[in-house]
């Protein structure tokens, strides 16, 4: 029995354990909930820690916040917010047992996925290296950027704090959105397979919900990282 | 009673301990019950290797100036006594172990809601065990479990990292576990049982699982973000850079508190189930205890700031958290004196389980009622990082949640093996540890108050007396924790048949014959009554 | 054989008499409830003891109001000791204006100790009796603790900030004191003794030695040798005289009251709080001051007068 379980659980409609098709749905569901509730606590510490800094260090964080240049970060938030409403199209499709539909919507909100993580790691993270402001490995502001900052009269080490929150926090973000496109890839090979249907769409419906609370931590974000500064 | 004592009846009847062999059918196992016996087997050997390093911490404090190494060393000793037996013993220990296998067959279910999941967790578990195990086999690591920055960031030469990794990824394993049993309480409770009908070790399951969820991901930020300013040299934690070394510790105990609930909650739990058995009454205030522990993991989360009464924060955060840290000492001695009220007029026998839920609720009171002290804040200001710090969590951790542990494996070992082991070498160990515990622990309280601090290597030699007797003591636990080892082993083999219901138990598991099938229960069962309903007599 | 075996700590402070009434009385309630759990355990266990193996004893429900005598009487017995405890915690907290200033300085695995009147000492620290000594506390490295167990006083020295504790002691004699904060590989050993003196001893051991520079004038020669005097008071960067304990505004708008931990940040951190009025110019002196420099300069920033007394010096 446990042999069986281990090798072929996937392709059971129903696993052992339940009695019926709904206490898996309903299971799988609530679980996602309850895994979501661990993540909102993960990214809640360092919320924490950067809303203590963030009134302790005011003005450097604010300076800090000048550095970035929120057209990238306004340009993923565009990204994000459409590959949310891909993957809720992709999880309608799924309900509906439209196969073709499902793949199609999957593989969409993949690449705008993939678009998020190019704007970020490729654009983003390439200019704050060469404006040396990433923390701890390369960080001497030279320059214009070094004038704008103690123009802005904060000390250096309290934006390099809030250089780390950013990089602390969208790291673990971009991490979220890397295993993410990796649930969503397996999603699109087993709905190639054949292997959804409108009574069993656990899997597509769970990882939904798990692309959304990725986009929603990027909402919060977006505005505390990018935004706190005011006008350029 | 289908089975007496006919041996042959074990043998051919298939059961989850003898329907498939080798190795691989235990590795890729998603039976609830085998995963179990894996965590036995992984604590066990965690709690010896933890054990080991605080018999020699006991040893080289029999002298003022330390017998046995050299001060590094036993810096090295305490942590690495206090990393094991927290984050890779007591914190899995009843959950990973009796709870695993507890949890599906106390509410009539198969397994629980994500076998595959709880497998995962075994895995996590171990990559976690053995990162921790190779930075102390590296050279060891010296920054106390509680991993306090700057010392931890910027100032140890030690393997910090590798541990603080192990402890990081062990974090998960937890995470996945308390998820697993929320979701399986919720959604797999057979026909008829309804939340007032569970039994009361499913309650505490359920409040420990809660905290594990919500807990445990935040120790697992607040140490990636250190494993970062000890890597790049950024100043999240470090003063010297801009940091507050207060926020680590707040962030670190927003967990570190809770989790003591995550250790003896489930004690609780077993306690209910002992008591109720050996004692053959109801509960004494069933829905009393079962909000209590929901109580505890609530209030618990609020407390944390108790551990920082003399780390600056201020004086009106103390205020608060002083204030709390009462409030949540009462739902535990509502508990304490529920259990105390269900032996009254009861029938009580002294198997040895039961010995071992008695030590329990004396010892838990103990530790309790000093916990007093530290939650005043005068007080605390004086015992705080002293030795009475460490005898008042002895008491909850070991005097409590370990012998509930032993008292637990004790009374469902013939569910477990089918087996029931020698009671007279049972009772003897009870004793030998109660015993051997509170010679132990007890001189520790008056080390503490005469103002000895904690993590000493060596020590002004006034103090010596004490230490001589708590040392005696640790010899005597040692001696007293290695019993059950050998008999507990001995009965696998060579113990009676127990049957399915030695102890005339109520609960859905002693339903099923020992060993259980693989599922569990030939039929899903039906619930028509509550819980411990031990005055009906038995069909 | 027993006269190393005390059973009690030293009492040598007025905060250790309020300490032990506390503790005392909470000793008493531990006892009192542990002996009853033990007792009562005791009796059942004994008492209803299984007589015959197919015994049922009755069923018994549970008493609302058994609840509610043992929810309400250890949460009254609570209320006390929270209120006890936080009082007393308190006045703790609060030094009293009129005391003796020591700056303690901790670091891996030593304590450097300076009296405001000049006299420096390691791991040793001289007090007279019956006068409140107020500690000014800061670490050069990880965090310490500064334990007096014969003062039940306590608190952790942490790098970067300054804490403060006090006390009085009320009995002559040599005591103990701790790091009780865990600090790395010799934490065990950072340990010194406090002297308590009579006034007239203490007296004599302050002006025993050799002739004593007190902190302040230490402040003032460091002041002229880190050439502070070049720009503050000339109108470049703030004047020092009667600045200590004053609210200045600063550039970004908030207002900052001149203490310890200011001026600390202003030498080690020159551009994080810049007062209105005057341009980040100021070099940082992280790593050219010492802790206990630091703490020289503030003591003459503070000799300068407060808002109150304003004294027209240097």
């Amino acid at each position: 029995m446990s042999e069986h379980q281990a090798t072929s659980g996937v392709l059971d409609p129903l696993a052992h354990q339940f009695d019926d098709l709904e206490q898996q749905h309903e299971a799988s569901y609530f679980g996602m909930w309850i895994f979501l509730a661990t993540e909102i606590m993960f990214f809640g510490g360092m919320f924490a820690g950067y809303t203590i800094y963030r009134h302790e260090y005011f003005s450097a964080f604010e300076a800090g916040s000048r550095l970035l240049d929120w057209r990238f970060g306004a340009a993923n938030t565009a990204v994000l917010i459409c590959s949310s409403l891909t993957m809720a199209l992709a999880v309608r499709a799924a309900q509906m047992g439209q196969r073709k539909a499902l793949i199609t919507f999957l593989l969409l909100t993949i690449v705008l996925g993939m678009a998020f993580l190019g704007i970020k790691f490729t654009f983003e993270w390439t200019r704050d290296w060469h404006e040396h402001i990433v923390p701890g490995i390369n960080f001497a502001p030279q320059g214009e950027t070094l004038k704008q900052l103690q123009d802005a009269k904060v000390a250096l080490p309290h934006v390099e704090l809030f250089m780390f929150f950013y990089f602390a926090m969208t790291g673990f973000h971009a991490l979220h959105m890397i295993v993410g496109i990796g649930l969503l890839t397996v999603l699109t090979i087993m709905a190639n397979q054949g292997r959804f249907s409108p009574q069993r769409f656990n899997p597509v419906e769970g990882s939904g919900l798990y692309w959304h609370f990725v986009d929603i931590v990027w909402i919060f974000l977006f505005p505390l990282l990018y935004l706190i500064g005011g006008t350029h | 009673m289908s089975t007496t004592t006919l041996e042959p009846s074990i043998e051919s009847r298939v059961h989850y301990l003898n329907v498939s062999y080798g190795i691989k059918s235990w590795l890729l196992t998603t039976d609830h019950k085998r995963i179990a016996l894996l965590y036995l087997v992984s604590i066990t050997l965690m709690f010896f290797v933890g054990g080991s390093a605080a018999v020699l911490m006991r040893l080289h404090l029999i002298e003022p100036t330390g017998a046995l190494v050299e001060p590094e060393t036993y810096n090295k000793l305490f942590s690495m006594h206090g990393i094991i037996m927290i984050f890779f013993f007591l914190i899995p220990s009843i959950p990973a172990t009796l709870g695993n296998f507890l949890v599906p067959m106390m509410i009539g279910a198969r397994d629980l809601a994500f076998p595959r999941v709880n497998l995962l967790s075994w895995y996590v578990y171990i990559v976690g065990a053995l990162l921790t195990l190779s930075g102390i086999i590296a050279g060891g690591v010296d920054t106390g479990w509680t991993f306090y920055p700057p010392y931890s960031s910027n100032y140890s030469h030690t393997h910090v990292m590798l541990v603080a990794f192990g402890v990081f990824v062990s974090g998960f394993s937890s995470i996945l576990t308390g998820f697993n049993f929320i979701v399986t309480i919720h959604k797999m409770r057979a026909p008829g049982l309804t939340w007032f009908r569970l039994p009361l070790f499913i309650w505490a399951m359920y409040a420990t699982s809660v905290i594990q969820v919500l807990g445990t991901p935040v120790v697992a930020v607040t140490i990636a973000l250190l494993a970062l300013e000890r890597l790049f040299h950024v100043g999240i934690f470090d003063p010297k850079l801009g940091g507050d070394p207060i926020l680590f510790q707040h962030l670190f105990w927003f967990y570190s508190h809770p989790a003591v609930y995550i250790m003896i909650l489930p004690g609780m739990g077993v306690v209910s189930e002992l008591v109720t058995c050996f004692s053959r009454k109801r509960i004494f205030g069933y829905r009393i205890i079962a909000f209590s522990s929901v109580a505890i993991a609530v209030v618990g989360f609020l407390v944390w700031g108790h551990h920082m009464f003399v780390s600056g924060q201020s004086v009106y955060a103390g205020l608060i958290f002083s204030v709390l840290s009462f409030a949540v000492a009462i739902p535990s001695a509502i508990k304490v004196f529920n259990w105390t009220a269900t032996l009254y007029k009861g029938s009580i026998s002294y198997d040895a389980p039961m010995l071992y839920a008695l030590g329990f609720i004396g010892l838990f009171t103990m530790g309790g009622v000093t916990g007093l002290f530290l939650a005043s804040m005068a007080v605390d200001v004086h015992v705080h990082d002293t030795y009475f710090v460490i005898a008042h969590f002895h008491y909850i951790m070991v005097g409590g949640a370990v012998m509930a542990y032993l008292g637990g494996i004790h009374f469902w070992w013939p569910k477990i093996t089918g087996r029931m082991y020698p009671d007279g070498w049972a009772r003897f160990a009870a004793l030998v540890i109660f015993v051997g515990f509170n010679l132990t622990f007890f001189p520790q309280y008056m080390l503490g108050y005469l103002g000895m601090p904690r993590r000493y290597a060596v020590y002004p030699p006034e103090f010596q007396v004490l230490n001589v007797m708590s040392s005696a003591g640790a010899s005597i636990l040692g001696i007293g924790y290695l019993i059950p080892l050998i008999y507990l082993t001995w009965s696998m083999r060579y113990g009676p048949l127990a049957g399915p219901n030695p102890w005339g138990a109520k609960g859905l598991e002693w339903q099923t014959p020992s060993p259980p099938p693989t599922e569990n229960f030939e039929e899903t069962p039906v619930v028509t009554e509550e819980a411990y309903a031990y005055s009906k007599e038995e069909a | 054989m027993w006269s190393g075996f005390p059973l009690r700590p030293d009492q040598a402070s007025t905060i250790a008499e309020g300490f032990d009434h506390l503790f005392y009385f909470e000793t008493a309630v531990a006892i009192f409830f542990a002996v009853l759990i033990f007792s009562t355990i005791f009796y059942f266990a004994v008492k209803y003891r299984r007589r015959s193996p197919d015994e049922r004893p009755a069923e018994i429900e549970g008493s609302l109001a058994l609840e509610l005598t043992w929810t309400l009487i250890p949460a009254a017995l609570c209320a006390i000791m929270f209120y006890w405890g936080s009082s007393l915690y308190f006045t703790n907290s609060r030094p009293p204006t009129a005391a003796l200033e020591v700056f303690v300085v901790g670091k891996q695995w030593m304590w450097h100790l300076q009296h405001a009147e000049g006299p420096r000492e390691i791991n040793e620290l001289h007090v007279p009796v019956g006068r409140p000594i107020k500690l000014t506390m800061t670490s050069e490295d990880v965090i310490h603790d500064f334990f007096v167990p014969a003062f039940r006083v306590k608190h952790d020295v942490v790098p970067g900030q300054y804490y403060s504790i006090w006390f009085q002691a009320t009995k002559i004699g040599k005591y103990h004191f701790f790091c009780a904060q865990y600090c790395g590989a010799q934490h065990s050993s950072m340990i010194g003794w406090v002297y308590v003196m009579s006034e007239v001893d203490y007296e004599k051991w302050l002006t025993g030695g050799v002739r004593n520079v007190s902190m302040a004038q230490s402040g003032a020669q460091l002041y002229q040798k880190l050439a502070c005097i070049t720009c503050h008071g000339t109108g470049r960067a703030p004047a020092f005289n009667g600045i200590y304990g004053k609210p200045v505004k600063l550039t970004t708008g908030q207002t900052v009251t001149v203490d310890d931990a200011y001026i600390r940040e202003s030498i080690i951190e020159p551009s994080a709080k810049i007062v209105d009025g005057y341009n980040p110019i100021m070099p940082t002196f992280k790593g050219q001051v010492s802790e206990e420099e630091l703490l020289q300069l503030i003591a003459f920033i503070k000799s300068l007068g407060t808002e109150e007394t304003k004294v027209a010096k240097p």
